[in-house]
Order: C-alpha cells, then sequence, then structure tokens
C-alpha cells in the first residue's frame, strides 16, 4: 500500500482538501459571513505553533535527554497567562493602527520609521530560515522513509543527492506554489487571510489527531499502557537514568529556565504567531477561551510523547533509527500501513501549516517594510506616476515567497546535517527573541527611541549570527572550525561557544544570554542618551496609552490636501473598488454619502486614508504616500509636547473657571441688591432734605414778610401792630418747635436719642397730664372723661417720651375739636402683655385714606393746599416712633364726621423688658 | 474595569505560580526514582501541575466576565 504513488496521490489529495477549505472560507468571508469568527477556531488556528518540529523533533528530543522538550510548551503556558495583559494591549494598538506585520508594528511605534521595520524583516528572514529548513528537513525525509517501505533505512546523508534529484528541493518548490496559490491571489484588506486561518485550523485537528492515534498505538498497541512502558524503561540499566534527568543547578536547570523563557518570547515574536494571534484576530474576546485552549491543545500534544520516546528507544536499542522519526518508523516496523500513512500525512500538516503562515507573514514584510519603502524613496518620481500598483505589489510578495523557500533549502543542504530537529528549531526561537525587548519595551515605556530600538535590534542579531548561525555553519564546514576552537584571529576570548570564557552552558543558554544582554543593554542606554523627534513622542503616546487614549491620531497634523489626491493615492494601492469602499464607508460614518456628497480633506480624513492605505502596503510606506500627495507641515517636537500638556491643563482650567464665574455671579447679585439700597436710602435723603428745608422756609418767610411790613409802615394801626407781631411770635414759636422736633426725629432715627427708662404707671401719667392740660381744655370748652382701671400694669418706658406722645395726642384732639361742642375720650386699658391708650375726639375725623398718611413725616390730615396747616407734621411721626422703639404700637381708628380715636399699646414690664431696658440705658 | 484588573492580576500570579512550580528547586524535588501510578515521579508531576495551571488559568478567565 505504501507505495510512491499513493503516497504522493494522498499528499497531493491532503493539499487540495487544504486548498478548497481555504477558498471556501475566503468566498464566505467576501459575503460578509465569516466561517471563523468563533474563538475555537481562533484558539485552533494559534497551534500553528506546533509544527513538524512538535510532530517529529519532541520524540526526538525526549529520546535524548527525556524532558529536554517540555519548556517549549511550558514556556508559552506562562505566556499566555500574560497575554491578557500584554497581548491585549498589542491587539488594540494594532486594530487601532491597522499594522499589517510585526515589522510593521516596530516601524510604526518608532515614528513609522520605514528604516527600522526593514531592519525587522531581515533579522526576520534570516532567523526563520533555518526553521524553514527544519521542515523541509522533516516532509522530504519522512517521506524517503515511508517509500522504504517495509525497510527501515534512514535517508542518505544530505548533499550526497544531486539539487535537482534532491526531494527536498522539490518539497520546497511544491510548497512555495502552494503557498502563492494560497496567500496572495489578491491584495487583503488589513492582512485578514480569512480562508488561511480556517485551513490552519483544520490541519491543527489533523496533526492532533494523528499524533494521538500513533501515541495510542505505541502505548496500548505495542506496550501494556503506560506503566508497562516505563516499567521496562526502569529496569533498562542505559535508560534508566533519564527518569531523572535534571543535573546539577549550572547544567540542566540553567538550559531548563533560558529554555522557558525563550519559548515564552517565541510565541510573541514568531512571525507566523504574531500573524495568526494579532493581525488575523477578528474579535479580542476570543483572547478569553484561547488563554486555555491552547495550553491545553499543548498538553493534549504532549501527553504521548514520552512513551514513544522510549517506546522507540527499547524497540530500536542500537541507535541506528533516528530518533526524530519514531513517530514514523515504529507503525513501520509493525506493519501498520494505514497508520503510517496518517503519520506521514500528520508531519506533512504540520510542516505545511508552518511554511504556509509563516512565508505569508515574511513575504507581507518584506514587501510592505522593506522593498516598498526603497523603492518608493529610489525611484519616486517613476513609482509615484503609476496608475496601479497592486501588480507590482503581489509580484514583490510572490517573488519572496519564492525566495524564502529556497533560502531554506540552501540552508538546509549547507547546514542541516550539522543538528537535530530541535535544535535548529531554537536558532531561529533566539532570533526572534531579539525582538522582545522592542516591542515590550515599545508597549510599556514612552522613553523608548527609535535610535535605541534600532541598535539594540542590530547588537542581539549580531551576537546571535556570531554564536549560533556560524558555528552551524562551521560544523558543516562552510566556515573554518578553527573559529569555532581559537576564536577569529586566535583571540580565544571571543570564541563563539564560549564567548569571553563562559563556559559550561549550552550553546542555546549562552546564545541567550549575550544576546539578550547586548541588547537590552544598549536598546536602554542608547534610548536614554538620545531624544525623540516629534513623530516618534507621538507614536509613543498613542502607543502606550492605548487603553487611556481614543484615536486621536488626527489632532497631530497641519497641513493642506486636497480629496481628488487622495483618492488617487487609494486607487494605486487599493484599486477602483477598494478606493470607492473606503470613501463610501467614511462618508456613511459621517452620515453623509460617497460619492454625492463632498467630503472635506481635513486631519481627521487624512489621517483616514493613511490608516487605510497602511492596511495595503504598511504604515512607513504609506507614510510617505500620503506626505507626497499632501502639503505638510512638520510639528516640532516641543509644538506636540505642548498639544499634549494643552489638553491636559485645558480640563483643569474649566473646572477652575466653571467655579469663579458662579462665585462671580453671587457678587454680582449682592452688589446689585447694596446698589438698589443705597440708591432707595439716598432719595429718601433727598426727600427728607427739601421737605424739611420747604416747612422751615414757610413759618421763616410769614415772619420776614411781617417783620418788614412793621418795619417799612410807621403808619400802622396799633391794633394792627399788635395783631403782626402776635403772628410773628406765634411763627417763631413754631418754627422753634418744627426745629426741636427735626433734631429729636433726628436722635431718634440715628439712634442718638437718651432714653431714660424708668418704671411708669400709665393711669397716674395719664392722670397727671390731664391735669396739666386742664386749662387748655377750659379755654377751648372741651369737655374730658377718661376711664381708668383700677390698677394698671406699670410698663418700662421714658417717662418724658411717654408724656411727650400723650400730649401730642390731645394736643391734636383739641385741635380737630370743634370748641364748645368738643368731647375728648381718653381710656386706659389692657390687653395681654400690653398696656392700651385711647384719645377719642369728636372731630372731624379722618377719611381712611389719610390714616396711614398722617404718621408720616410732614404729614397732616386734610388738604394742605385749602387749609392752614396747624402743626409741624411731624408729631404723629415721632409720636410713632417713641412708641416702637419701646416695642409698642400706634395707630388709628377713625370714620369721617365720627371723630377719631387714636391708640397706642407699651409692652408690660417683664423681667425681659428690665433686662432690655437695662441695656439700653447702659 | 475593576474586574478587569482582578483578572488581570490573578492571571499574572498564575504566571508567576507556574514559573514556580516549574523551576528549581520545586522541580528537583520531584527529580527521584519512583513510579507514580506507572509514571516516573518528575513527569508525572510535570503533566499534573500544567493540567492544574490550565485549569485555573480556565476558571480565572471564565468567572471575571471583563
Amino acid at each position: 500500500m505504501l507505495q510512491g504513488w499513493v503516497i504522493v496521490l494522498t499528499s497531493f489529495a491532503y493539499l487540495g482538501l487544504l486548498f478548497a477549505i481555504a477558498y471556501y472560507a475566503d468566498q464566505r468571508a467576501d459575503q460578509g459571513r465569516s466561517v471563523i469568527a468563533s474563538p475555537y477556531i481562533y484558539s485552533l488556528s494559534l497551534a500553528v505553533y506546533a509544527t513538524a518540529w512538535t510532530f517529529y523533533g519532541s520524540v526526538g528530543r525526549a529520546a535524548a535527554d527525556g524532558v529536554g522538550f517540555l519548556p517549549i510548551y511550558l514556556g508559552p503556558t506562562l505566556m499566555i497567562a500574560l497575554w491578557w495583559i500584554v497581548m491585549r494591549k498589542i491587539l488594540r494598538i494594532s486594530k487601532l493602527n491597522r499594522i499589517t506585520s510585526l515589522a510593521d508594528f516596530v516601524a510604526s511605534r518608532y515614528g513609522k520609521s520605514a528604516l527600522l521595520g526593514g531592519v525587522v524583516t531581515v533579522i526576520a528572514v534570516i532567523g526563520i530560515v533555518p526553521y524553514i529548513s527544519l521542515q523541509l528537513k522533516a516532509v522530504s525525509n519522512s517521506f524517503t522513509i515511508v517509500l522504504q517501505y517495509p525497510e527501515i533505512i534512514m535517508p542518505a546523508k544530505i548533499g550526497a543527492v544531486p539539487v535537482l534529484a534532491d526531494t527536498a528541493f522539490w518539497v520546497a518548490l511544491i510548497l512555495a506554489l502552494f503557498t502563492i496559490l494560497f496567500g496572495t491571489r489578491h491584495l487583503y484588506s488589513a492582512e485578514h487571510h480569512e480562508g488561511m486561518v480556517a485551513a490552519i485550523a483544520f490541519e491543527s485537528v489533523v496533526k492532533l489527531l494523528a499524533f494521538l492515534a500513533v501515541g495510542v498505538f505505541v502505548t496500548f498497541g505495542i506496550y501494556n499502557g503506560f506503566g508497562d512502558v516505563f516499567a521496562r524503561v526502569v529496569s533498562d540499566q542505559k535508560l534508566a537514568p533519564m527518569l531523572t534527568p535534571l543535573e546539577g543547578v549550572a547544567g540542566s536547570y540553567a538550559s531548563w529556565v533560558w529554555l522557558t523563557i525563550l519559548s515564552m518570547l517565541a510565541i510573541m515574536f514568531l512571525p507566523r504567531q504574531f500573524q495568526v494571534t494579532v493581525i488575523e484576530n477578528v474579535d479580542e474576546k476570543h483572547l478569553n477561551k484561547a488563554i486555555w485552549l491552547f495550553p491545553l491543545y499543548m498538553l493534549a500534544i504532549n501527553v504521548f510523547v514520552l512513551p514513544i520516546a522510549f517506546g522507540g528507544r527499547l524497540h530500536f536499542p542500537d541507535g541506528s533509527v533516528d530518533a526524530d522519526t519514531f513517530v514514523l518508523t515504529l507503525p513501520m516496523v509493525e506493519k501498520q500501513e494505514l497508520l503510517a500513512l496518517l503519520v506521514f500525512i500528520g508531519g506533512l500538516s504540520a510542516a505545511t501549516g508552518m511554511v504556509i503562515v509563516e512565508t505569508i507573514a515574511l513575504s507581507t514584510m518584506v514587501c510592505n517594510d522593506l522593498l516598498m519603502p526603497i523603492l518608493l524613496r529610489l525611484r519616486r518620481l517613476r513609482l509615484g506616476e503609476r496608475p496601479d500598483l497592486t501588480g507590482l505589489l503581489l509580484g514583490i510578495r510572490r517573488g519572496a515567497i519564492v525566495a524564502i523557500l529556497l533560502l531554506g533549502y540552501l540552508y538546509f543542504r549547507l547546514a542541516g546535517e550539522a543538528y537535530a530537529l530541535v535544535s535548529i528549531g531554537l536558532i531561529s526561537f533566539a532570533a526572534v527573541a531579539q525582538f522582545a525587548p522592542a516591542v515590550l519595551g515599545g508597549i510599556f515605556w514612552k522613553g523608548a527611541t527609535r535610535r535605541g530600538a534600532l541598535w539594540g535590534l542590530i547588537a542581539g542579531f549580531g551576537v546571535w549570527f556570531y554564536t549560533l548561525l556560524l558555528p552551524a555553519l562551521a560544523r558543516s564546514d562552510w566556515v573554518p572550525r578553527s573559529l569555532l576552537e581559537q576564536g577569529p584571529f586566535g583571540i580565544e576570548l571571543l570564541r563563539p561557544l564560549e564567548l569571553f570564557g563562559l563556559a559550561g552552558l549550552d550553546q542555546i543558554t549562552h546564545a541567550m544570554l549575550w544576546s539578550m544582554i547586548a541588547n537590552v543593554g544598549v536598546y536602554v542606554t542608547v534610548s536614554l542618551v538620545g531624544t525623540q523627534t516629534a513623530e516618534e513622542h507621538r507614536q509613543a503616546s498613542l502607543f502606550v496609552d492605548i487603553f487611556r487614549r481614543e484615536a486621536g491620531g488626527a489632532r497631530f497634523w497641519r497641513g493642506t490636501a486636497s480629496v481628488p489626491d487622495l483618492y488617487n493615492v487609494l486607487v494605486r494601492f487599493l484599486g477602483v473598488e477598494g478606493a470607492e469602499a473606503a470613501f463610501s464607508e467614511y462618508a456613511r460614518a459621517r452620515g453623509r454619502r460617497w460619492p454625492e456628497d463632498e467630503l472635506e480633506a481635513d486631519a481627521e480624513f487624512v489621517h483616514y486614508v493613511e490608516t487605510r492605505l497602511a492596511g495595503a502596503i504598511g504604515a512607513a510606506s504609506a507614510r510617505i504616500m500620503v506626505a507626497s500627495a499632501v502639503k505638510e507641515e512638520a510639528l516640532e517636537l516641543d509644538e506636540v509636547r505642548e498639544i499634549l500638556d494643552e489638553a491636559s491643563q485645558v480640563v483643569v482650567y474649566s473646572h477652575r473657571l466653571e467655579q469663579k464665574s458662579r462665585e462671580l455671579e453671587a457678587a454680582t447679585a449682592e452688589l446689585r441688591a447694596a446698589n438698589e439700597r443705597l440708591k432707595e436710602l439716598d432719595r429718601l435723603k433727598d426727600d427728607f432734605m427739601s421737605t424739611v428745608t420747604h416747612e422751615l422756609r414757610t413759618p421763616l418767610t410769614s415772619i420776614r414778610a411781617f417783620s418788614e411790613i412793621l418795619l417799612g409802615n410807621p403808619d400802622v394801626e396799633l391794633e394792627q401792630r399788635r395783631k403782626f407781631l402776635a403772628i410773628i411770635t406765634k411763627e417763631t414759636e413754631r418754627l422753634t418747635r418744627l426745629i426741636n422736633q427735626v433734631l429729636d426725629l433726628a436722635k431718634i432715627e440715628s439712634g442718638r436719642a437718651e432714653w431714660h427708662v424708668t418704671r411708669v404707671d400709665m393711669g397716674e401719667l395719664v392722670t397727671e397730664t390731664l391735669a396739666g392740660m386742664s386749662q387748655v381744655f377750659k379755654e377751648k370748652g372741651i369737655a374730658v372723661e377718661t376711664h381708668l382701671p383700677e390698677r394698671v400694669p406699670p410698663v418700662q418706658a421714658d417717662l418724658d417720651r411717654v408724656i411727650q406722645v400723650l400730649l401730642n395726642l390731645l394736643s391734636n384732639a383739641v385741635k380737630f375739636c370743634a370748641p364748645e361742642r368738643g368731647r375728648i375720650e381718653v381710656t386706659v386699658g389692657e390687653t395681654p402683655g400690653f398696656v392700651r391708650v385711647d384719645v377719642r375726639d369728636n372731630g372731624p375725623g379722618i377719611s381712611p385714606e389719610f390714616q396711614e398718611v398722617v404718621f408720616d413725616k410732614f404729614r397732616q390730615a386734610g388738604d394742605t393746599l385749602t387749609e392752614k396747616p396747624q402743626g409741624t407734621g411731624l408729631g404723629l411721626h415721632i409720636s410713632r416712633q417713641i412708641v416702637e422703639h419701646f416695642g409698642g404700637r400706634m395707630w388709628v381708628e377713625s370714620r369721617l364726621r365720627e371723630g377719631a380715636c387714636f391708640s397706642f399699646t407699651l409692652p408690660v414690664e417683664t423681667v425681659r423688658a428690665e433686662a432690655r431696658s437695662e441695656a439700653r440705658v447702659a | 474595569m475593576d474586574r478587569l484588573d482582578t483578572k488581570a492580576q490573578r492571571l499574572v500570579a498564575l504566571c508567576l505560580l507556574g514559573f514556580l512550580l516549574f523551576n528549581y528547586p520545586i522541580l528537583a524535588l520531584f527529580n527521584r526514582a519512583g513510579l507514580l501510578f506507572g509514571i516516573p515521579v518528575l513527569y508525572a508531576y510535570i503533566f499534573a501541575a500544567w493540567a492544574v495551571l490550565i485549569a485555573l488559568m480556565a476558571i480565572v478567565v471564565g468567572r471575571s466576565r471583563g
């Protein structure tokens, strides 16, 4: 069954199946119904990490030293636990900036540096070449072996066969063709290869099943379970030590630790891992499942490694069979043809998956980050005029794929013999590990500069080349062996395998140690010593602060652009369809339609175009193209810093501003109220002044008038003269009274009056006052009646002032009573808490509209135009002030023609009142 | 945001735990002869610890819906 043509046919059938799956998935993606939008597919696609190395090489390593194969999988498990922090950040950044590859990521972070992108690409290509050769070796060897069935013959020494007859060569070409068909049929938007992802998810399942199948077969078919296998190992003298393989600290444990660390970095920075984990990721939430599904896969595929390895050692004790082939040769030796074929396909699957993804990722980098920037710069004039560059881009990528695979074959022929599979692979791991400082530093440390990353990479890569790649070539005699044994130019201290005399470490550990020291040391030192450009600073902020920012890249741009220019740029790299789609999307997001509505070529638009373009040709090239299409003004670093600082300051200022404006409003309101009050008082003062002046002038005018008459007319009769003098006297008295009252009022109102508060008996007071006025009453013929209770509670008041009030009321009553018929009634009563005094007269009364007015200053009842004023107009006002000063009230009750009753109250003396009066006196 | 940080912290703790379990000196404790259910002690330990670690990671990620 295992004839050549069967094997070849099965192989092509399998590859065809993969291609069909990819094609179908791509079709579905174009329709918008993606098949890969599942966390399980995502997790399975990550398993592209397991290549022919895992399939064949793990067993080989285990057969040699027991546990040495495990750190390769334990490391990633530990790293994946950290993915929640690290990978999420990288995912977010990459989505936002439409990162298309690892080189693009590094270039973008350090100021969109095309140089850095190119360096990363070169390192990646050179570093991965051994890894690819390992896959070629595995496939061609397994093919050769299975072809020899039923004999078990190891493949001939590499190089013994001419190239054209070499299976590996043809494998390389076929894989190249296959990969081109797979990944470069057209340009994928943002490098999302949905078909590829679906295909490698499938092949992850195939290789797992194949390995489990052979594992089950060996463990339970050949032997009687795990126990049986290990029991035999224990009893075998040669093999028993392998059960306790970890020796002294410096040796095995150091290797163990460094292998773990190395694998932790490899799971992040292998181009194919970066591609499937970051760039092909469609949903950040898939990370949740992947964090434990992927380690679980790795556990599953490693469970049977040891039984197979020991089984092989037991079965082929003389060492004639290469341990890397146990997976295949064990079924073969037991005549399990179908299983052997399945194993072969499994190994082919593992190798193909790796080659496809790795070379697609590398070719993208070569195109976008190495060649395009160079071509655009060198022949900018010519390329800038070409209407459609999509053909060129595809051509470059295809060429790159073929070249990389041929390089892999070349390495295979030159150095493939020297090492076992695992060792070859570890060389590549160490190469990609050099990216770790630049990337990890880049997303956490804003101060990392472009120069630092560049020189760090160069230093690390240099050490790697010297300590790993060169010795591999030397071992195969392509470089003189004397380099290894005596050092360059005979300098022993610089021997590649024992640099500076550090001996006792295995090669990988030694290389890792020195390369990391060089890489990190140079990276940090150069970054700290140097400065950043404006572009670098902006990108650093964007990357490190990704979780705190919106997509604010557009803010840092100043220039002028035209929409047609930008359109043309997009057409050149995305085709007309791609450009139209991009513009439509942009317009739609703003609620407009393209091409009906006009689009504005502002900072946001330019940024959008640049991002879309980056999805096709990488960030660095996109920058160049857009810059050529628009006239840009460079921002100084200081300006960028200013903008950033401004933004944060504005927030603080606006808070303070709000607060201040609120305080200002309150103060203004207060001021306005105070102003109103002052104006009111001012008006009142003016009123008062004018009124007083008027009142004073009136009697003065009379006095003057009559005095002049008397002076001027000596012939006036005596009777007349006496009359005039009487008037003058009276007016003088009136004037005096008025002035006194004004002064009195002024004193009371300003609070400068002197109050002598004593206990006053209202009853006694009323009686005395009436007695004092009896003469006046008799003259006018007015009858006076009093009503006094037996006992009147005492009040606290100023005796003279109360008399003043009583006199005022009584004299008013007398003034308005008709002579002979007038009656005055004085009543003293009590209301709760107060003593009340009423003075009633039967005069003309006061109409309602004047009842309050009489208490105003200079106001009297009656029309002052027709009736002669009989008083000063101040009496009642002052009386009221006095009464109110002691806490009482004064009012009038009256009806026209029915007389008026003036009343006032004074609070009864209480303890409180006493205290108050004491305070007053004091 | 709070639960996001808890998730991250727990995962970092698991990573450190893994480092501890899979290194000298703890690893050295199991580097001795003997079989556990027919499986050599060292291998049994490594695979068992690995499985437990994965299970813990699954629990931490599944529980906190960040």
